[in-house]
């Protein structure tokens, strides 16, 4: 090809550029505006005395007020928790009835069989099967019930209203409007929520909204703060009341939650991630009635079975370290027992405790495993005769016996609200922390974003215990 | 020479269907290249879904679709390889977005593009219809979610639709599966040259600016004998367009 003749051409649009002057763009876009109207005039007709009533509009009235627009959102929240918390429990019992009663103790028996040495038989009976089998029985049945229920809302177009509410505040936290759509994923699932932050394209904006992300509770941390609702703050109040004050608990921790992500997008865009904060035009899609099985059948098998496989492959390694810790001995003490003396001090500062930071550390991979690994660790420290011996991940039938175990081991009301605080302010699970490094690309973000949510759990967990200290 | 049609229900998309497999990722031998364009929430996901078998994420909220996504189909043992756009309202302004939809329509030189269009939102999807029958000269309008449009009272004449915009159309509701035979249909019917398009150019342009795309485009086709869409290319370099300048240098478009 000839150079010479297309810098030619490029020299003529230049020139005819000048000549047609700065409206171009403006004129193209009319121009096409025009044409399309022309097109819609000859071939759409609109039966105007039917669609008077709109019912769309209609709906965005109330679920978009001023007044109505927080109270509506609480309350889809609050009744999608409930659905969960009370619906998961039937098939929770039977999957551990079948899971930790049944096959555990076939396995169990099996490898006594086939005469496996005991050590070989525990690592991998009471240490990597039953933390799978606690994964699978406590986080599966929410999991089913939590994700197709927020699919749904999805799919029926609540989400954009829900942005739509609280994009002013997020304009004023110095984010953007859109992060309220991954924060929303977020408590879903927190790897799911930094994945979804790509719909933002300012990388700035983008940033905050994945570093903040974990102050969304996610599905891992909701059963964590049920029980313990469920048993210390239930307990406070009449026994009529007592569902309702631990449902509001965790709601509040929730809605805690939203507050630490709403002042720290507004502290990180004012220091380290400073900047505009862009615009965009949110659309309010129209209400779709969603297709239910298909939402339903999608639903299942895209999140939930994902998310649980992950959560197995993480799970299985973590219960061989905590079978391995409270097995391999230094001296006269397990290592379990020698952390958790050596956490002891730090634990008390923060009105928790070496078994609970223990847990913490060593349930990296997965918070669902976190209350079962506290049981397992309090058995063992405090020499009560429950459970199955050390290592052995195990789960209570009544509630009140987890309760006994707790109190056993030193448990308060304070020791309970602090774990409920520091379940939401700490470091994100090694999924997540995985995923927010494979989406920014960035050592040092990824150590912010892990590091930033412990710093704040230290932080309020201490002031929290000594005010309470102070006052009781 | 065409094939002798024996019944009526040979040139019947439903009749057809059978010879639909959904190949999922499996993109790595095709023999035509299918763009999938359309605004933001008009259902471009679902459609890419139900023909490739695939379950991408979909939801009833703008911009869930965050990379191009591709997937396979094969008809009538013809292998289609289907591409997911970013949705988005216009091909003009610099987002990232819309440069990647324009480049590859464009560049990537689909075989196909279908436009998903929401049919009860007909007027403001149409900007994006006509910019894109500026770059191509095969193209199908999915006209969509007509159980919305049917909810709202309106009624479109698709065959006045088609001769006005010059390319088939073809009424869908893809959450319901409907019309995606037709669709198909169509697609491979466009891909094997079975059907021509005339495809609708900008019409209402102020003289002066007609004048100069006029000039530009005659200055292109002198230089690229065999091209189709000097009119775009000259739309793009009056707007100072860097990619295209760059292409024109290096004749990538051709």
């Amino acid at each position: 090809m000839d150079n010479n003749n297309t810098e030619k051409i490029i020299a003529l649009s230049k020139e005819l550029r000048w000549q047609i002057g700065d409206d171009f763009h403006d004129n193209l876009a009319e121009s096409i505006y025009a044409d399309a109207s022309k097109i819609v005039a000859d071939v759409v007709s609109k039966d105007n005395e039917k669609s008077k009533f709109r019912l769309d509009t209609k709906i965005d009235k109330i679920v978009t007020s001023r007044i109505w627009g927080f109270p509506i959102m609480l309350l889809i929240l609050g009744v999608v928790l409930w659905l969960t918390i009370v619906g998961a429990n039937y098939p929770s019992a039977m999957l551990s009835e079948l899971l930790l009663d049944t096959i555990h103790p076939l396995l169990i028996k099996f490898g006594a069989n086939i005469s496996m040495p005991l050590w070989l038989s525990g690592f991998l009976f009471n240490g990597v099967y039953l933390a799978v089998a606690w994964v699978i029985a406590v986080m599966l049945p929410p999991m089913a019930i939590f994700f197709p229920l927020f699919t749904l809302l999805e799919d029926f177009g609540y989400l954009p209203r829900v942005a739509f509410n609280m994009d002013a505040l997020f304009k004023k936290s110095g984010a953007h409007g859109k992060q309220a759509l991954t924060m929303s994923m977020g408590f879903g699932c927190n790897a799911a929520g930094v994945v979804a932050t790509r719909i933002i394209d300012s990388p700035r904006e983008r940033l905050i909204a994945i570093i903040t992300n974990n102050f969304s509770l996610c599905n891992g941390r909701w059963p964590t703060q049920i029980l313990l609702a469920t048993i210390f703050i239930g307990a406070v109040v009449p026994s009529s009341f007592s569902s309702f004050a631990s449902l509001t608990a965790v709601i509040g921790i929730a809605i805690l939650g939203v507050f630490f992500m709403f002042f720290f997008s507004w502290a990180l865009s004012k220091t380290i991630l400073k900047g505009e904060v862009s615009t965009f035009n949110l659309e309010l899609p129209p209400y779709r009635p969603p297709v239910f099985w298909k939402t339903i059948y999608t639903s299942l098998i895209d999140r939930t079975l994902i998310v649980l496989w992950r959560a197995i492959v993480f799970a299985a390694p973590a219960g061989a370290v905590i079978w391995l810790i409270s097995n391999v001995y230094i001296g006269n003490e397990s290592i379990a027992a020698w952390s958790i003396h050596s956490l002891d001090g730090f634990g008390f500062l923060l009105g928790l405790n070496g078994v609970i930071l223990l847990a913490y550390i060593v349930a990296i991979p997965a918070n669902e495993i976190v209350i079962p690994t506290i049981l397992m660790l309090t058995v063992m420290v405090t020499g009560i005769q429950v459970g199955h011996g050390a290592g052995v991940m195990f789960e209570l039938d009544s509630v009140t016996a987890t309760a006994d175990i707790l109190k056993a081991g030193g448990w308060t009301l304070l020791t309970a609200i602090n774990v409920m605080l520091f379940s939401l302010l700490h470091n994100p699970c090694s999924t997540t922390i995985y995923t927010i490094y494979k989406e920014t690309n960035s050592l040092k973000w990824t150590v912010v974003a892990s590091i930033l949510p412990v710093i704040a759990g230290f932080i309020i967990t201490f002031l929290f215990a000594q005010i309470w200290r102070i006052m009781m | 020479m065409e094939k002798q049609i024996k019944s009526t229900c040979e040139t019947c998309a439903h009749y057809n269907a059978d010879g639909l497999k959904k190949l999922g990722l499996k993109t790595d031998d095709f023999d035509y290249v299918i763009a999938l364009a359309g605004n933001p929430n008009t259902g471009k996901s679902t459609v890419f879904n139900s023909l490739t078998g695939l379950r991408q994420h979909t939801g009833n909220w703008p911009g869930k679709t965050v990379t191009r996504a591709e997937g396979a189909f094969e008809y009538n043992k013809q292998k289609f390889k289907l591409v997911d756009l970013p949705g988005t309202y216009s091909l003009l302004s610099t987002s990232e977005d819309e440069e990647v939809a324009r480049n590859f329509i464009l560049f990537g030189k689909p075989t196909v593009t279908v436009i998903v269009v929401d049919a009860s939102r007909l007027e403001r999807n149409l900007n994006l219809v006509l910019q894109i029958l500026e770059i191509t000269n095969k193209a199908v309008l999915c006209l969509n979610l007509m159980d919305e449009a049917k909810r709202n009272n309106i009624e479109i004449d698709t065959r006045s639709l088609a001769k006005d915009l010059g390319i088939p159309v073809v009424a869908a509701s893809a959450r319901f599966k409907e019309g995606i035979p037709e669709l198909i249909q169509t697609i491979s019917e466009l891909a094997n040259n079975k059907i021509t398009c005339k495809p609708h150019k900008i019409k209402s342009i102020p003289v002066n600016i007609e004048h100069a795309v006029k000039q530009l485009s005659a200055s292109i086709e002198k230089e690229y004998p065999t091209i189709s869409n000097s009119r775009w290319i000259a739309f793009r370099l009056l707007e100072g367009d860097v990619q295209i300048i760059e292409a024109l240098k290096t004749g990538k478009f051709i």
